[in-house]
């Protein structure tokens, strides 16, 4: 946060204000992709919720859009948390805290700039504060079911299979749509799907299709910033976890079983 | 002294708890909020932040935790239970949920905070024991 210190490394301010501009233009994205979808999404959420969540959605996107376009010069941190505050009094509903609160808290993970190791911690506590404020687990049929395959994949594929950031990230986007098309078959638990019982079945969860909307657009930002194409993968394994588990990290490999 | 925040999506609903419960907390600070910011039904994390700092006796944005022992936050429904969850978490001040009904937790509580020695425990406590009032 502080702009005094940044001699100590050669270069950094212009780096934090690179990052900076590339997060306004990722927020830029996902505003417009949000309201290109605010019809599809209020159809999603009129079949087993009260079809809110496009407008909504859409309303604070563009409120935070326009915040963030405001700051003069941001670090990524400051990005984050005033898109994340914007959404909490843009959004009604409980997407405001879900999407914006988590952000808000989150955001102090990238205060020393947008790494790999930040962006996964990052992640996390977005994901953290998801599952804690609205008490969801994967299988509830909500946005966790989403974005906890999104997250998983990026760690794994950053931390374990060393990928360059924007291959963990394609990656985490097809991990997502598998959570979505996840919450199809199943079961509502939380939020106002849950209250209609076995009728949720058999309908594509709302916030979780807003989490993989908004994770398509920060692929697609930062593939056009690095002027890389999106890499073509898909959220399986590069490598055999079994040989490379006992080579290099048995830890990590210890008891993996897939259902 | 232990301050308590009604949290309502409607701002009139928060006011008109806040005035019932005042009848009853002598000193004690009753901070309501609600509303979405434009008029409307709903709750804003900013708003019920800035009352658990103005309950808490906190001065604007430097305020730290103010003069008061602590504060207990009454709340209505769904995503205002979210949002308060959020401004808890965002406040300096020490401050609870109380899960109990809004009107007859925040009349509970305001009688609870009364007592010199209470504390944001025995005020939650005393507000979440109004789940058990029986009406007839």
């Amino acid at each position: 946060m502080s702009e005094d210190d940044a001699g100590t490394a050669a270069g950094a301010p212009a780096g934090a204000n690179a990052e900076g501009a590339a997060a306004v233009a990722a927020v830029e994205a996902v505003a417009e992709r949000i309201e290109d979808e605010r019809d599809h999404l209020t159809q999603l959420d009129s079949a087993i919720g009260d079809a809110d969540h496009g407008g909504n959605m859409a309303r604070g996107w563009a409120a935070a859009a326009d915040a963030a376009g405001d700051l003069a010069d941001p670090d990524p941190e400051t990005v984050a948390k005033t898109v994340g505050k914007t959404l909490m009094a843009e959004v009604g509903g409980a997407s405001g805290p879900l999407f914006g609160g988590s952000l808000v808290f989150a955001a102090a993970e990238l205060g020393d700039g947008i790494t790999p190791e930040s962006a996964v911690a990052f992640a996390e506590t977005y994901l953290e504060k998801v599952e804690d404020r609205g008490d969801a687990r994967v299988g509830d049929q909500t946005v966790v079911d989403a974005l906890t395959p999104a997250v998983h994949t990026f760690k794994k594929s950053i931390e374990v299979d060393d990928l360059p950031p924007i291959e963990a990230l394609a990656k985490a986007v097809d991990a997502a749509e598998r959570g979505v098309a996840f919450t199809v078959p199943i079961r509502a638990r939380k939020g106002r799907a849950s209250y209609l019982g076995w009728r949720s079945v058999g309908h594509q969860d709302p916030g979780a299709t807003s989490a993989l909307f908004i994770l398509e657009e920060l692929l697609a930002v930062a593939a056009d910033r690095l002027d890389v194409e999106i890499p073509e993968t898909d959220a399986s394994s590069p490598t055999i976890p079994d040989d490379e588990a006992a080579e290099d990290d048995p830890a990590e490999g210890a008891g993996s079983e897939d259902g | 002294m232990v301050g308590i925040v009604v949290v309502s999506h409607s701002e009139r609903a928060a006011e008109g708890i806040a005035e019932i419960a005042a009848e009853m907390a002598g000193d004690t600070r009753i901070e309501p909020v609600g509303g979405d910011g434009k008029g409307g039904i709903g709750t804003v994390p900013d708003a019920i932040e800035d009352a658990i700092d103005a309950a808490a006796g906190a001065g604007g944005e430097d305020g730290g935790d103010g003069d008061a022992d602590g504060v207990v936050v009454l709340v209505d429904l769904g995503s205002a239970v979210m949002n308060a969850d959020v401004a808890v978490e965002l406040s300096d001040a020490e401050a609870v949920i109380a899960d109990a009904p809004v009107l007859e937790g925040a009349v509970n509580a305001a009688v609870a905070a009364t007592d010199p020695s209470a504390t944001v425990e025995s005020v939650r406590e005393q507000a979440e024991a109004a789940r058990d009032i029986e009406k007839l």
